[in-house]
């Protein structure tokens, strides 16, 4: 083997190459993000409830969920809930059995888990607002034929919803995409940044391979920015 | 008598279409003179092609004798020879704006002292003492310390008026003055108007107001699809319209 | 319970020494990115393509890529650069080895790119019969800029720039990772070496709460102060 490789090799997707796991390492961060992103439309949906609700019990809960969210670092929250997510975990199983003692939590789920939980909080921001720019009218009408709560959840709100949530949708896909990022810290993950983490520790390419990573998330950027504006734009042609 | 301001055949088109069509006129000293016409007539970009805020596809504008320099291009537009003279000039030819266009960020005595101390150069205590005194005159000296949105439509127009007489003017120009405010509120600055008119300011006012124009005005000057269709005494003119549209004009705003 | 309360009460001195440099952190690259944010919304706006191209592509990677990623990049990237070159022989040499320096440097670049747009933003907002009113009465456009654009840009974009800076606060807990010893560093070197997992990180947490709501409070009055044209009017 050459002893000193070039770059172009090292990027190779041979076996001596990191082509081919950063490749995997995209898809990683791609299925993070994506997994993490839909906890959060769930979050959200359950904490914009919540704060439109007339029990004052919910909308406490609920703004002391977003107030937290949005004072404490991302980092702390992640390393927060991760931890105990998996005691939380453990604690549940060992009601079950003894033999429980010692599983272990995957660490992709509680780092999902823990993204989505942090992302749900500004999601809820951006749906609360969304509802609100409904306008009262409609909920009224529907209320006035009849329509259960949920029914009008269903048929009214959520549908209309989506155009005015849109904007702050994409913006938090985006957020998504570069918050997965953080994972890498765990030292669990085979994601991007770990990869380029990996990488240069291993070849002493600092300067190439965080680069190549910070390449990759720029990608993911820029094709995520043209998937939006095409969402945006179908969406919005009804009402143009 | 001295010419104060002179326009000679002003041409400004926007793509294809042709706004002014060869505009020439002249305010001597004191002139008040009112212009009229519906709107797409042309009225407010004459105006505006004055102080150049428009750039005119052609045309000569002199100031106190002070031609300013344009050069043309190619492609039919012009543009000025010199920035610093158009500058210069701006700061003889102060605008008083349809909707204010007063500095939001700055309160009223400074929105007047403004132009003055920085493009002007008068120190900063003398511009004041003469910004307080022209607020006094407008009525409102009281609002010196407020913002402009804290103040009513009419106050932030008469606002705008001592702005703009802080800058010693040798032309007013009054782009559609009254137009943004509500009827209650017209009066008050028509008032200040008439005052700054009877004290022999030249000025150069795009109306509405017939009462104003007739009463106030030296001279009228109707504009219709960008040439002065007739101008003249403001009695005569409105009394005895010679041409078939401006008595079309006058019998649509009538009231 | 009652223990793990004596436990961080023997913690927090040790948390608390580290607050200083949490401020300090985003104290500098608040302010270091504040000010290369103006040149890049200038340079964004400007007709010409060399300087508004690089400008845009500058904002576009600091938002487009994890901050995490850009602070190692430039942690280790620079650090695999610098220790060959002349900068090693230089007096400055021991400070630059600091992963302090290379975090006060990569918040600064990314506050200026966020901040850059946003400033960009407000300066398009300026209502444009203000920034008429005064080409009418003489004013150049570098007075335009300085007088009225960039004063009335900075009142409409202050909010927003209020919430990026609390963001910062958060973000300067990225520096742990670069072998900073702030409030998050600390917390972690505690759960190292007591093998304690939760009471750190809360006690930690509590802190940020804390330095969150107090910055919320001050930048609202500076605000406040700023904006005063938006509230009750001032009696004469």
């Amino acid at each position: 083997m050459d002893p000193t490789p070039s770059l172009f090799a090292l990027m190779s997707f041979g076996p001596d190459g990191w082509g081919m796991r950063f490749v995997e390492g995209l898809v990683v961060t791609l299925e993070v993000s994506a997994a993490s992103y839909f906890l959060s439309l769930i979050f959200g949906l359950l904490g914009a409830s919540a704060k439109l609700s007339t029990s004052p019990t919910l909308r406490r809960i609920a703004d002391l969920y977003t107030t937290l969210v949005r004072a404490l670092p991302e980092l702390l929250l992640l390393l927060l809930i991760y931890f105990s997510g998996a005691d939380a975990i453990k604690f549940v199983l060992s009601f079950i059995s003894a033999d429980f003692e010692d599983v272990e939590i995957d660490p992709f789920i509680a780092a999902v888990a823990a993204l989505g939980f942090i992302g749900g909080a500004y999601m809820t921001e951006v749906m609360r607002g969304a509802i609100l720019s409904i306008p009262t009218g409609q909920i009224e009408a529907a209320k006035a034929s009849g329509m259960s709560k949920l029914l009008t959840l269903r048929r009214v709100i959520v549908p209309q919803m989506l155009r005015y949530a849109l904007p702050g949708m994409g913006n938090l896909w985006l957020s998504a995409t570069k918050d997965s990022s953080l994972i890498s810290v765990l030292g669990q993950t085979q994601d991007l940044l770990f990869m380029g983490y990996r990488a240069s520790a291993v070849t002493k390419h600092y300067g190439f391979f965080y680069s190549v990573a910070a390449i990759m998330f720029l990608g993911i950027t820029i094709v995520s920015v043209i998937a939006i504006r095409i969402i945006e734009a179908r969406v919005n042609r009804g009402y143009r | 008598m001295d010419t104060t301001l002179k326009v000679e055949d002003l041409h400004k088109r926007f793509g294809e279409v042709e706004v002014l069509k060869g505009v020439s006129l002249a305010a001597k000293t004191g002139d008040v003179i009112a212009m009229i016409g519906s709107s797409g007539s042309g009225k407010s970009t004459l105006l505006r092609c004055i102080n150049l805020l428009e750039m005119p596809n052609s045309g000569r504008v002199a100031v106190n004798g002070e031609l300013i320099r344009m050069k043309s291009l190619p492609d039919g537009t012009a543009l000025p020879e010199d920035q610093k003279q158009v500058e210069r000039i701006r700061s003889k030819l102060a605008m008083v704006f349809q909707s204010f266009n007063l500095w939001s960020h700055r309160t009223i005595l400074e929105n007047v002292i403004e132009a003055p101390v920085h493009v002007l150069k008068v120190p900063r205590k003398e511009a004041i003492e003469r910004a307080e005194a022209l607020l006094a005159k407008v009525g409102i000296a009281e609002k010196r310390n407020f913002y402009p949105n804290h103040l009513s439509g009419g106050q932030q127009q008469r606002a705008a008026i001592a702005r703009a007489l802080a800058m010693e003017p040798s032309v007013l120009l009054f782009d559609e003055p009254t137009s943004a405010l509500d009827p209650e509120l017209v009066g008050e600055v028509l008032q200040v108007m008439r005052k700054l008119a009877e004290e022999g300011r030249t000025m150069l006012v795009v109306t509405h107001e017939m009462g104003f124009a007739r009463d106030v005005a030296s001279q009228i000057v109707f504009l219709h699809k960008g040439q002065i269709e007739e101008q003249g005494d403001p009695r005569e003119l409105l009394a005895n319209p010679k041409s078939e549209r401006l008595k079309q004009f006058l019998s649509s705003t009538r009231h | 319970m009652n223990e793990s309360f004596t436990f961080i009460a023997s913690i927090a001195p040790t948390l608390l020494a580290a607050v200083p440099m949490t401020l300090v952190l985003t104290f500098l690259s608040a302010v270091i990115g504040n000010s290369l944010a103006l040149p890049i919304a200038v340079a964004r706006l400007s007709g010409n393509v060399f300087v508004r191209y690089p400008s845009a592509f500058f904002i576009f990677v600091m938002r487009g890529t994890p901050l995490l990623a850009q602070t190692y990049l430039i942690y280790y990237g620079l650090g695999e650069l610098l220790p060959g070159s002349w900068v090693q022989q230089s007096f400055l040499w021991p400070y630059l080895r600091e992963g302090f320096w290379y975090a006060v440097f990569a918040f600064s670049l990314n506050t200026a790119g966020y901040t850059g747009e946003i400033l960009r933003g407000a300066i398009e907002a300026v209502p444009r019969g203000e920034i008429e009113a005064a080409k009418a009465y003489g004013m150049s456009s570098r007075m335009i800029f300085w007088r009225i654009k960039l004063p009335r840009a900075v009142q409409i974009c202050l909010p927003t720039m209020t919430g990026e800076t609390i963001l910062l606060l958060k973000a300067t807990s990225l520096a742990s990772l670069i072998t900073v010893w702030e409030v998050m560093g600390t917390a972690r070197q505690i759960q190292k070496v007591t093998f304690r997992v939760y009471e750190p990180l809360l006690a930690a947490g509590f802190i940020y709460i804390v330095l969150v709501f107090i910055l919320t409070r001050v930048l609202m009055i500076v605000e406040r102060r700023i904006n005063r044209h938006r509230l009750d009017p001032v009696a004469a």
